[in-house]
């Protein structure tokens, strides 16, 4: 499990890479709050093109995003996520929600 | 129906366990010669069971998890995760998508995704006694071989 950014003009990626299951859900969500606070994006991309797998704790830290994205009035966007992990968070109906690229 | 095969394995209620638990259940699930996205429906369903047991049944201590692992001649699969822990008092509203006991990181979405990725999902439970999640899938037969 790895989270790295990348950040200009308040837009904001952050590419989660391995395993995203309860072990690793509570570091990852340190991480990703970490980042985002730190700089308060208007647009932020959660790249999961390096996660091998997902299960509803993915859902819990993409859910994390959107909500604290609307209080900043902001953007959330989900790109490369893999299929396994797709099928999890479609399974909880953010794909109604959420922009997957 | 008696099982081909079967297996049990038993570990501590640990987080650093719920990988190894999943990749039991494919490593197993492979003698049915399943497809890729059913090993992923198999290895997601058992996480949900696991993370429930290590999350919920053992809060602030640690106990003992079981799961055992059937195949059928039939190409299913049968998986059956025990705790010996609290117990759920209300099963059909722990069922509900979005019903958690838990904190902020949980989100409410296991017994959903179990009941969407395997054919069957049965939950039974006595509080103070312990939890026992059975599931059930059946794997296409692949005609490995046939032109």
């Amino acid at each position: 499990m790895a989270v790295t950014s990348a950040g200009i003009n308040r837009e904001l990626r952050l590419s989660v890479t391995g395993e995203v299951d309860h072990h690793a859900a509570a570091e990852i969500m340190t991480e990703v709050e970490r980042q985002v606070e730190e700089h308060l994006p208007r647009k932020l991309a959660l790249d999961f093109g390096g996660v091998t797998f997902m299960d509803s704790s993915g859902i819990a830290v993409v859910l994390r995003c959107y909500r604290r994205l609307g209080e900043l009035g902001g953007e959330l966007t989900v790109r490369n996520t893999p299929d396994q992990a797709m099928k999890v968070l479609r399974a909880a109906g953010l794909e109604r929600m959420i922009r997957f690229e | 129906m008696k099982p081909t095969n079967e297996t049990v394995i038993t570990f501590i209620s640990r987080s650093a366990n719920e990988g190894f638990a999943r990749t039991a259940a494919a490593c197993f699930a492979a003698q049915l010669d399943p497809t890729l996205d059913e090993v992923n429906d198999i290895k997601t369903a058992v996480s949900e069971a696991v993370t429930n047991c290590i999350v919920h049944a053992y809060p602030n201590t640690l106990g003992k998890v079981s799961i055992k692992l059937r195949l059928f001649s039939d190409n299913a699969m049968e998986i059956i995760i025990r705790d010996w822990g609290v117990g759920i008092s209300d099963v059909e509203k722990a069922r509900e998508p979005l019903f958690t006991t838990g904190d902020a990181a949980r989100s409410g979405m296991g017994f959903t995704i179990m009941e969407s990725f395997m054919d069957t999902l049965k939950v039974r439970s006595i509080p103070g006694k312990g939890t026992t999640i059975t599931m059930r899938k059946r794997v296409s037969r692949r005609m490995s071989g046939v032109a």
